[in-house]
């Protein structure tokens, strides 16, 4: 059933209507609620597979489930109708305006509305798909505040990398780390690039996420086998970023095993055509985000490399 | 005056931005006035230039006190400015969600880091500030309510002689501000609110040059007469009489920034966009000076149309 979660009006005639699919069977008081949640950077389309492929199967095989399943494709629809990452109007990047306000914005008060929806179930899963500048391996992101909570559940998500960061990264202003701080275990979710679909991580995902309902007791239709991620604890993770500015032109691809003093890439003068950077890996591990978008300044990432385990 | 490159950052296809700051006086760096950030921060920026322009004067009439210093960094973002962009010209992030910064991080997570490293030191720091809002301020002075120093800053309020000084509680996202983290750093915050943002406002941007060489003053650090400026009430800013639509459409206002207002006077309609009758009309609810006031010409629903400061309003510090 589509629900509203939030409706305001735009100036001329037409309201901001955010939207929910919500997918129940037997849905008892107490049952486990999941929520789907994407579409937050309006440049970010990953998600928009994912909920579509979930929704399909989840309706077809409603037989199948126990409990509720709350998908929201989009909590910032102008920014995906418009190719803009933050909120139009406001210029406002949503992910840093939770917990949201009632008595502030309209992009304060949808991001309000989002939270009070969200709050009481179960499970978040929060996906995103980096932006136009990287490529990334399906991989689930956790701080290291919310590992002992989390960590368990993300390993369910048949992704490729749990990574654990560091809790001195956390952005207090996230959708995740408001949910994750009023008991709804929230996992962020990053594969993929900006603007784009990538059909095998979706369809990865997709069978993560039944993995997980079928872990919850929520799941009785098929899952397939889940593979074992990588997990960013006792491995370095070392950020190559530009020094120079130019055109990044990358000599590996996006994914694979990299050794200790191999090209990764070359950052060159548009006009001389000389080569002003020459981007070597510090080490051997899995190159896990690769730069997409070729024009960098300097200190524009380049690419993240997940050593080897106790390297 | 010393006229530095704070921090540079190169572009492939533009000469290099360089983040110039100017040093008045010598000495124990006593405080830093930072303009804007943000491509779009026009007032902040030619507030920070008027500011150059004074304190040049100053300095060579002897005025600056003995070992102290002034900086002044009145653009940190002309890449954006140039092109009319606010954020930043590739990635659209903002600057000032990047404190205190990283040096070996993003570009804007650079910039941060190396405009930082250089200001955090200064025993004062102001920042001229703008809303994300489109609207018009009562230029005012802000102070965060961090748990370093308070109550040394809830006081030097007063010494811009604004007749508004407002104490706010973070919000989450105001961990990465400069503001925030200048407190982090033991340096005394304040940012400065004048009336706009991309449109240079003559009066106020003279306002907040004065309220800044009032706070040198009062800190010893210019040694020179200004006029006194006005008592400031000193408020929390949940105390300030939010005003929001409940309708959308087009916005006609009755009232102004510096209006009073009495409680149950028409502030604005919202007229129906397509057919021109009134489809809202949004009264005061309580007696008071307009603070705030949205002005484009469209209106969302759930907007922040009008900040209303109480009369009867007690100033926290007498």
């Amino acid at each position: 059933m589509i629900k509203s979660v939030s409706v305001a009006a735009l100036p001329v005639t037409e309201d901001l209507v955010i939207q929910k699919n919500r997918i129940e069977n037997n849905a008892e008081p107490g049952c486990k609620r999941v929520c789907i949640v994407t579409g937050t950077h309006g440049d970010e389309l990953e998600g928009q597979y994912v909920c579509a492929q979930l929704a399909k199967i989840l309706s077809d095989e409603k037989h199948n489930l126990s409990g509720i399943v709350d998908i929201y494709p989009a909590i910032n629809p102008l920014g995906i109708d418009s190719i803009t990452r933050g909120f139009p109007m406001f210029d406002l990047d949503m992910n840093r305006i939770f917990p949201g306000s009632t008595t502030g914005s309209l992009a304060e008060s949808v991001a309000h509305d989002i939270v009070r929806d969200i709050e009481g179930a179960d499970i978040c899963i929060d996906i995103h798909s980096s932006n136009i500048f990287l490529r990334e391996i399906p991989q689930v992101r956790v701080s290291e505040q919310t590992e002992d909570e989390l960590f368990h559940y993300a390993l369910m998500l048949n992704v490729d990398l749990v990574w654990i960061h560091s809790a001195a990264t956390v952005l207090e202003s996230t959708l995740a780390h408001t949910l994750n701080m009023r008991g709804v275990k929230t996992l962020v979710v990053e594969m993929g690039v900006g603007m784009r679909i990538t059909e095998s991580y979706c369809v990865q995902l997709v069978d993560g996420i039944l993995n997980l309902l079928h872990e919850l007791g929520m799941w009785n239709g098929i899952v397939r086998e889940i593979r074992k991620p990588m997990v960013s604890k006792d491995r370095g993770v070392d950020f190559l970023n530009s020094d120079a500015a130019g055109i990044f032109i990358p000599s590996v691809a996006h994914g694979s095993y990299v050794n200790t003093g191999e090209l990764i890439g070359k950052v060159l003068n548009p006009i001389t055509g000389n080569m002003v950077e020459q981007v070597i890996s510090p080490c051997d591990g899995l190159l896990f985000t690769l730069r997409e978008y070729p024009v960098v300044f300097g200190g524009s990432l380049l690419a993240r490399i997940l050593g080897d385990e106790n390297g | 005056m010393v006229k530095n490159i704070i921090y540079s950052i190169k572009s492939p296809y533009r000469q290099s931005m360089d983040i110039i700051g100017y040093k008045f006086g010598s000495g124990e760096p006593s405080c830093c006035i930072v303009g804007a950030l943000r491509g779009n921060e026009i007032q902040q920026m030619a507030i920070c230039a008027q500011l150059v322009d004074t304190l040049k004067h100053l300095e060579e009439n002897g005025s600056i006190a003995e070992n102290k210093s002034i900086m002044v960094i009145p653009c940190a973002n002309y890449y954006s400015m140039n092109i009319g962009k606010r954020f930043w010209t590739m990635d659209n992030t903002d600057i000032n969600r990047m404190f205190p910064g990283y040096d070996l991080g993003e570009t804007t997570q650079r910039i941060a880091d190396g405009l930082f490293k250089s200001i955090k030191d200064y025993t004062f720091g102001i920042q001229m500030a703008s809303f994300y809002q489109k609207g018009e301020f009562f230029p005012h002075v802000k102070v965060m309510d961090t748990s370093n120093g308070k109550q040394e800053s809830y006081a030097s309020l007063s010494d811009f002689g604004l007749p508004y000084g407002l104490i706010r509680i973070p919000m989450p996202y105001d961990t990465v501000t400069l503001n925030y983290n200048w407190q982090l750093w033991h340096c005394q915050a304040f940012s400065l609110f004048a009336a706009y943002t991309k449109h240079i406002g003559r009066q106020s941007t003279q306002t907040a040059v004065n309220a800044t060489l009032r706070f040198l003053i009062a800190k010893e650090i210019l040694e020179c007469d200004i006029h006194p400026g006005s008592h400031t009430c000193i408020l929390n800013e949940e105390k300030i009489c939010r005003i929001s639509t409940n309708r959308a459409g087009i916005l006609k206002k009755y009232v102004s920034v510096g209006d009073e207002v009495k409680e149950g006077n028409l502030l604005c309609e919202i007229i129906h966009p397509l057919e021109g009758h009134v489809i809202d009309q949004i009264v005061s609810r309580i007696d008071g000076t307009v603070f705030f006031s949205y002005n484009d010409q469209l209106v969302m629903e759930h907007t922040d149309i009008f900040n209303i400061i109480p009369l009867f309003t007690k100033s926290l510090i007498p």
